[in-house]
Protein backbone atom coordinates (compact mmCIF):
# COMPACT_ATOMS: atom_id res chain seq x y z
CA UNK A 1 0.00 0.00 0.00
CA UNK A 2 1.53 3.23 -1.05
CA UNK A 3 1.58 6.34 1.05
CA UNK A 4 -1.09 8.90 0.10
CA UNK A 5 -1.30 12.61 0.86
CA UNK A 6 -4.47 11.97 2.89
CA UNK A 7 -2.63 9.50 5.15
CA UNK A 8 0.22 11.95 5.71
CA UNK A 9 -2.15 14.81 6.50
CA UNK A 10 -4.19 12.62 8.83
CA UNK A 11 -1.14 11.39 10.74
CA UNK A 12 0.26 14.88 11.11
CA UNK A 13 -3.07 16.30 12.28
CA UNK A 14 -3.42 13.48 14.82
CA UNK A 15 -0.02 14.33 16.25
CA UNK A 16 0.02 18.14 16.05
CA UNK A 17 -3.65 19.16 15.84
CA UNK A 18 -4.41 22.67 14.64
CA UNK A 19 -0.81 23.82 14.80
CA UNK A 20 -0.23 22.89 11.17
CA UNK A 21 -2.01 25.12 8.69
CA UNK A 22 -2.10 26.08 5.04
CA UNK A 23 -2.70 22.59 3.64
CA UNK A 24 -2.38 22.61 -0.14
CA UNK A 25 -1.63 20.17 -2.91
CA UNK A 26 -0.16 22.17 -5.80
CA UNK A 27 0.64 19.73 -8.64
CA UNK A 28 -0.18 16.87 -6.27
CA UNK A 29 2.58 17.73 -3.80
CA UNK A 30 1.40 18.04 -0.22
CA UNK A 31 2.39 21.42 1.25
CA UNK A 32 1.78 22.79 4.72
CA UNK A 33 2.94 25.42 7.18
CA UNK A 34 3.99 25.22 10.81
CA UNK A 35 4.96 27.82 13.41
CA UNK A 36 8.70 28.23 13.38
CA UNK A 37 9.17 26.79 16.89
CA UNK A 38 7.67 23.54 15.67
CA UNK A 39 9.95 22.95 12.69
CA UNK A 40 12.24 20.42 14.40
CA UNK A 41 9.35 18.59 16.09
CA UNK A 42 7.57 18.18 12.76
CA UNK A 43 10.75 17.12 10.96
CA UNK A 44 11.60 14.64 13.72
CA UNK A 45 8.09 13.15 13.62
CA UNK A 46 8.19 12.85 9.83
CA UNK A 47 11.60 11.19 10.12
CA UNK A 48 10.83 8.75 12.95
CA UNK A 49 7.34 7.59 12.05
CA UNK A 50 7.47 4.12 10.51
CA UNK A 51 4.85 4.77 7.82
CA UNK A 52 5.85 8.34 7.00
CA UNK A 53 9.63 7.84 7.02
CA UNK A 54 10.63 11.08 5.32
CA UNK A 55 14.34 10.44 5.76
CA UNK A 56 15.81 12.43 2.91
CA UNK A 57 16.05 16.21 2.86
CA UNK A 58 15.97 17.04 -0.84
CA UNK A 59 16.29 20.77 -0.49
CA UNK A 60 16.10 23.60 1.97
CA UNK A 61 15.82 27.24 1.08
CA UNK A 62 14.22 30.55 1.95
CA UNK A 63 11.83 32.95 0.24
CA UNK A 64 11.46 36.64 0.98
CA UNK A 65 7.93 38.10 0.95
CA UNK A 66 8.55 41.77 1.80
CA UNK A 67 4.82 42.62 1.93
CA UNK A 68 3.88 40.05 4.59
CA UNK A 69 4.69 42.05 7.69
CA UNK A 70 5.80 39.85 10.57
CA UNK A 71 6.26 36.79 8.33
CA UNK A 72 8.64 38.10 5.68
CA UNK A 73 10.95 35.10 5.48
CA UNK A 74 9.77 31.60 4.65
CA UNK A 75 12.08 28.64 5.17
CA UNK A 76 11.01 25.74 2.97
CA UNK A 77 11.93 22.10 3.50
CA UNK A 78 11.51 19.58 0.71
CA UNK A 79 11.33 16.05 2.08
CA UNK A 80 11.38 12.73 0.31
CA UNK A 81 10.20 9.32 1.41
CA UNK A 82 12.56 7.06 -0.50
CA UNK A 83 10.61 3.85 0.17
CA UNK A 84 7.25 4.95 -1.23
CA UNK A 85 8.75 7.68 -3.43
CA UNK A 86 6.57 10.44 -1.99
CA UNK A 87 7.61 14.06 -1.66
CA UNK A 88 6.22 16.79 0.60
CA UNK A 89 6.93 20.45 1.13
CA UNK A 90 6.95 22.06 4.55
CA UNK A 91 7.25 25.76 5.35
CA UNK A 92 7.89 27.89 8.39
CA UNK A 93 7.56 31.67 8.38
CA UNK A 94 9.57 34.09 10.46
CA UNK A 95 9.79 37.81 11.11
CA UNK A 96 12.71 39.36 9.23
CA UNK A 97 13.78 41.24 12.38
CA UNK A 98 14.14 38.00 14.36
CA UNK A 99 15.18 35.49 11.70
CA UNK A 100 16.12 32.73 14.14
CA UNK A 101 15.04 29.24 13.09
CA UNK A 102 16.18 25.98 14.63
CA UNK A 103 18.81 24.16 12.60
CA UNK A 104 18.00 20.77 11.09
CA UNK A 105 21.64 19.69 11.02
CA UNK A 106 21.22 17.30 13.95
CA UNK A 107 18.60 15.40 11.97
CA UNK A 108 19.97 15.73 8.45
CA UNK A 109 23.72 16.13 7.87
CA UNK A 110 22.86 17.40 4.41
CA UNK A 111 21.20 20.44 5.91
CA UNK A 112 24.60 21.85 6.86
CA UNK A 113 25.57 23.50 3.57
CA UNK A 114 21.97 24.19 2.59
CA UNK A 115 21.48 26.19 5.77
CA UNK A 116 24.76 28.01 5.20
CA UNK A 117 23.58 28.92 1.72
CA UNK A 118 20.20 30.08 3.05
CA UNK A 119 21.98 32.17 5.67
CA UNK A 120 24.31 33.53 2.99
CA UNK A 121 21.55 34.78 0.72
CA UNK A 122 18.64 35.52 3.09
CA UNK A 123 20.22 35.98 6.50
CA UNK A 124 18.22 33.28 8.26
CA UNK A 125 19.98 32.58 11.57
CA UNK A 126 19.88 28.83 12.09
CA UNK A 127 20.09 28.23 15.83
CA UNK A 128 22.32 25.27 16.62
CA UNK A 129 24.14 25.18 13.30
CA UNK A 130 27.77 24.08 13.87
CA UNK A 131 29.38 26.51 11.39
CA UNK A 132 27.01 29.21 10.18
CA UNK A 133 29.23 31.23 7.83
CA UNK A 134 28.87 32.30 4.21
CA UNK A 135 29.41 29.53 1.70
CA UNK A 136 29.08 31.09 -1.77
CA UNK A 137 29.52 34.84 -1.45
CA UNK A 138 32.66 36.72 -0.46
CA UNK A 139 33.25 36.84 3.27
CA UNK A 140 33.39 40.63 3.27
CA UNK A 141 29.82 40.94 1.98
CA UNK A 142 27.79 42.88 4.54
CA UNK A 143 24.25 42.20 3.33
CA UNK A 144 22.04 39.32 2.20
CA UNK A 145 21.74 39.77 -1.55
CA UNK A 146 18.59 37.77 -2.28
CA UNK A 147 16.43 39.90 0.00
CA UNK A 148 14.17 41.99 -2.18
CA UNK A 149 15.35 45.38 -1.00
CA UNK A 150 18.75 44.86 -2.62
CA UNK A 151 18.95 45.42 -6.39
CA UNK A 152 20.50 42.69 -8.49
CA UNK A 153 23.01 44.99 -10.17
CA UNK A 154 26.44 45.58 -8.74
CA UNK A 155 26.24 48.89 -6.88
CA UNK A 156 29.93 49.71 -7.12
CA UNK A 157 29.80 50.49 -10.85
CA UNK A 158 29.76 54.09 -11.95
CA UNK A 159 30.23 53.67 -15.70
CA UNK A 160 26.84 52.21 -16.60
CA UNK A 161 24.37 54.75 -17.88
CA UNK A 162 20.93 53.85 -16.51
CA UNK A 163 19.13 55.44 -19.46
CA UNK A 164 20.71 52.97 -21.84
CA UNK A 165 19.23 50.13 -19.82
CA UNK A 166 15.69 51.52 -19.80
CA UNK A 167 15.67 52.46 -16.12
CA UNK A 168 16.76 56.10 -16.18
CA UNK B 1 66.26 26.44 -57.34
CA UNK B 2 62.63 25.88 -58.28
CA UNK B 3 61.06 22.95 -56.50
CA UNK B 4 57.92 21.24 -57.77
CA UNK B 5 56.00 21.78 -54.50
CA UNK B 6 56.75 24.60 -52.13
CA UNK B 7 55.29 24.80 -48.65
CA UNK B 8 55.60 27.59 -46.16
CA UNK B 9 56.91 30.01 -48.69
CA UNK B 10 55.43 32.96 -46.80
CA UNK B 11 57.58 32.57 -43.70
CA UNK B 12 58.29 35.93 -42.13
CA UNK B 13 61.32 36.48 -39.97
CA UNK B 14 61.53 38.97 -37.16
CA UNK B 15 63.24 42.07 -38.51
CA UNK B 16 66.84 42.72 -37.64
CA UNK B 17 67.16 45.64 -35.23
CA UNK B 18 69.05 48.59 -36.57
CA UNK B 19 72.69 48.66 -35.71
CA UNK B 20 76.16 48.69 -37.08
CA UNK B 21 77.06 45.65 -39.10
CA UNK B 22 80.28 44.47 -40.58
CA UNK B 23 81.79 41.21 -41.66
CA UNK B 24 81.21 38.67 -38.87
CA UNK B 25 79.83 41.07 -36.27
CA UNK B 26 76.90 43.29 -35.47
CA UNK B 27 76.65 46.00 -32.87
CA UNK B 28 73.27 47.16 -31.70
CA UNK B 29 71.32 48.39 -28.75
CA UNK B 30 70.99 45.83 -25.94
CA UNK B 31 67.44 47.00 -25.23
CA UNK B 32 66.40 46.28 -28.80
CA UNK B 33 67.78 42.76 -28.71
CA UNK B 34 66.10 42.01 -25.41
CA UNK B 35 62.73 43.37 -26.49
CA UNK B 36 62.95 41.44 -29.76
CA UNK B 37 63.62 38.24 -27.87
CA UNK B 38 60.89 38.87 -25.34
CA UNK B 39 58.37 39.80 -27.98
CA UNK B 40 58.79 36.57 -29.89
CA UNK B 41 58.91 34.17 -26.97
CA UNK B 42 56.02 35.16 -24.75
CA UNK B 43 54.89 32.36 -22.46
CA UNK B 44 51.17 32.73 -21.83
CA UNK B 45 49.44 31.60 -18.65
CA UNK B 46 45.81 30.86 -19.48
CA UNK B 47 43.42 31.74 -16.65
CA UNK B 48 40.31 30.38 -18.32
CA UNK B 49 37.03 30.27 -16.40
CA UNK B 50 34.32 30.03 -19.05
CA UNK B 51 33.38 30.30 -22.72
CA UNK B 52 36.23 32.64 -23.68
CA UNK B 53 38.51 29.87 -22.47
CA UNK B 54 36.97 27.56 -25.07
CA UNK B 55 37.76 30.15 -27.73
CA UNK B 56 41.29 30.28 -26.43
CA UNK B 57 41.58 26.51 -26.79
CA UNK B 58 40.69 26.95 -30.46
CA UNK B 59 43.21 29.79 -30.71
CA UNK B 60 45.88 27.60 -29.19
CA UNK B 61 45.14 24.58 -31.38
CA UNK B 62 46.44 23.83 -34.84
CA UNK B 63 43.99 25.82 -36.97
CA UNK B 64 44.66 29.25 -35.47
CA UNK B 65 47.95 28.21 -33.90
CA UNK B 66 49.10 30.68 -31.30
CA UNK B 67 52.53 29.08 -31.62
CA UNK B 68 53.09 31.07 -34.81
CA UNK B 69 53.64 34.11 -32.59
CA UNK B 70 56.36 32.51 -30.53
CA UNK B 71 54.02 31.18 -27.86
CA UNK B 72 54.39 27.49 -28.44
CA UNK B 73 54.88 26.95 -24.75
CA UNK B 74 51.69 27.63 -22.78
CA UNK B 75 52.76 27.49 -19.18
CA UNK B 76 50.61 26.52 -16.23
CA UNK B 77 52.80 27.92 -13.52
CA UNK B 78 52.67 31.66 -12.91
CA UNK B 79 56.33 31.65 -11.96
CA UNK B 80 57.42 30.75 -15.48
CA UNK B 81 55.04 32.89 -17.51
CA UNK B 82 55.15 36.39 -18.95
CA UNK B 83 51.57 36.94 -20.01
CA UNK B 84 48.49 36.34 -17.88
CA UNK B 85 45.52 35.72 -20.17
CA UNK B 86 42.30 36.13 -18.19
CA UNK B 87 39.44 34.61 -20.12
CA UNK B 88 35.96 34.45 -18.68
CA UNK B 89 33.80 35.66 -15.83
CA UNK B 90 35.70 36.40 -12.66
CA UNK B 91 33.46 36.20 -9.59
CA UNK B 92 34.27 38.51 -6.71
CA UNK B 93 35.26 35.49 -4.69
CA UNK B 94 37.89 34.66 -7.30
CA UNK B 95 39.34 38.18 -7.31
CA UNK B 96 41.92 37.49 -4.56
CA UNK B 97 42.92 34.24 -6.30
CA UNK B 98 43.55 36.08 -9.55
CA UNK B 99 45.58 38.69 -7.73
CA UNK B 100 47.61 35.96 -6.04
CA UNK B 101 48.39 34.41 -9.42
CA UNK B 102 49.45 37.81 -10.75
CA UNK B 103 51.66 38.49 -7.75
CA UNK B 104 53.39 35.13 -8.20
CA UNK B 105 54.46 36.04 -11.74
CA UNK B 106 57.95 37.42 -12.19
CA UNK B 107 58.57 40.82 -13.78
CA UNK B 108 58.21 41.73 -16.58
CA UNK B 109 54.62 40.55 -16.75
CA UNK B 110 51.70 41.50 -18.92
CA UNK B 111 47.96 40.95 -18.62
CA UNK B 112 45.35 40.57 -21.32
CA UNK B 113 41.63 40.62 -20.48
CA UNK B 114 39.84 38.48 -23.05
CA UNK B 115 36.12 38.97 -23.51
CA UNK B 116 33.43 41.21 -22.10
CA UNK B 117 33.32 39.56 -18.67
CA UNK B 118 37.01 39.90 -17.90
CA UNK B 119 37.04 43.43 -19.30
CA UNK B 120 33.92 44.88 -17.67
CA UNK B 121 31.80 42.17 -16.07
CA UNK B 122 29.88 41.83 -19.32
CA UNK B 123 26.27 40.78 -19.01
CA UNK B 124 26.85 39.81 -15.40
CA UNK B 125 25.99 43.14 -13.84
CA UNK B 126 25.36 41.49 -10.50
CA UNK B 127 26.47 41.56 -6.89
CA UNK B 128 28.61 38.45 -7.19
CA UNK B 129 30.71 39.24 -10.28
CA UNK B 130 33.81 41.40 -10.45
CA UNK B 131 33.04 44.28 -12.82
CA UNK B 132 36.26 44.00 -14.80
CA UNK B 133 39.52 42.48 -13.64
CA UNK B 134 41.18 45.91 -13.71
CA UNK B 135 39.61 46.42 -10.30
CA UNK B 136 42.12 43.88 -8.98
CA UNK B 137 45.15 43.85 -11.30
CA UNK B 138 46.46 46.22 -14.00
CA UNK B 139 45.50 45.20 -17.55
CA UNK B 140 47.52 45.89 -20.70
CA UNK B 141 45.14 44.87 -23.48
CA UNK B 142 41.38 44.38 -23.52
CA UNK B 143 39.81 42.10 -26.15
CA UNK B 144 36.11 42.82 -26.72
CA UNK B 145 33.60 40.16 -27.72
CA UNK B 146 31.26 37.70 -26.07
CA UNK B 147 33.13 35.51 -26.67
CA UNK B 148 35.72 37.01 -29.05
CA UNK B 149 36.66 35.10 -32.17
CA UNK B 150 40.09 33.46 -32.15
CA UNK B 151 41.18 36.13 -34.64
CA UNK B 152 40.29 38.78 -32.05
CA UNK B 153 42.31 36.99 -29.39
CA UNK B 154 45.24 36.79 -31.81
CA UNK B 155 44.84 40.49 -32.54
CA UNK B 156 44.95 41.22 -28.82
CA UNK B 157 47.99 39.00 -28.51
CA UNK B 158 49.73 40.93 -31.30
CA UNK B 159 48.93 44.17 -29.48
CA UNK B 160 50.68 42.68 -26.45
CA UNK B 161 53.64 41.86 -28.70
CA UNK B 162 53.77 45.49 -29.81
CA UNK B 163 53.74 46.61 -26.18
CA UNK B 164 56.50 44.16 -25.28
CA UNK B 165 58.54 45.31 -28.25
CA UNK B 166 58.18 48.98 -27.40
CA UNK B 167 58.79 48.61 -23.70
CA UNK B 168 62.09 49.93 -22.43
CA UNK B 169 64.29 47.84 -20.17
CA UNK B 170 63.96 50.22 -17.25
CA UNK B 171 60.22 50.81 -17.40
CA UNK B 172 59.47 48.48 -14.52
CA UNK B 173 61.88 50.42 -12.33
CA UNK B 174 60.20 53.76 -12.98
CA UNK B 175 58.32 55.64 -10.29
CA UNK B 176 55.23 55.70 -12.46
CA UNK B 177 55.14 51.93 -12.64
CA UNK B 178 55.71 51.66 -8.92
CA UNK B 179 52.83 54.06 -8.32
CA UNK B 180 50.63 51.89 -10.53
CA UNK B 181 51.49 48.79 -8.51
CA UNK B 182 51.00 50.77 -5.33
CA UNK B 183 47.50 51.76 -6.45
CA UNK B 184 46.61 48.08 -6.70
CA UNK B 185 48.21 47.36 -3.37
CA UNK B 186 50.87 45.08 -4.85
CA UNK B 187 54.39 45.02 -3.25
Amino acid sequence: MSLTNETIQQKLTEKFGDVLTGWQEPYGMLTFTAPKDYNLKVLQFLFDDETLAFRFLTDLQAVHYPDDKGAELAVVYHLHNLVDNVRIRFKVFTDINTPEVFSATALYQGANWMERETYDFYGVQFVGHPNLIRVLNVDEMDYFPMRKEFPLEDQTRIDKDDEMFGRG
Amino acid sequence: MERPVQYNNKVKFAGIPEGYMGEGFMATNFEKVVSLARKNSIWPLPFATSCCGIEFMATMASHYDLARFGSERVGFSPRQCDLLMVMGTIAKKMGPVLKQVYVQMAEPRWVIAVGACASSGGIFDTYSVLQGIDQVIPVDVYVPGCPPRPEAILDGFMKIQELVHAEGLRRRNSDRYKDLMESYGIQ
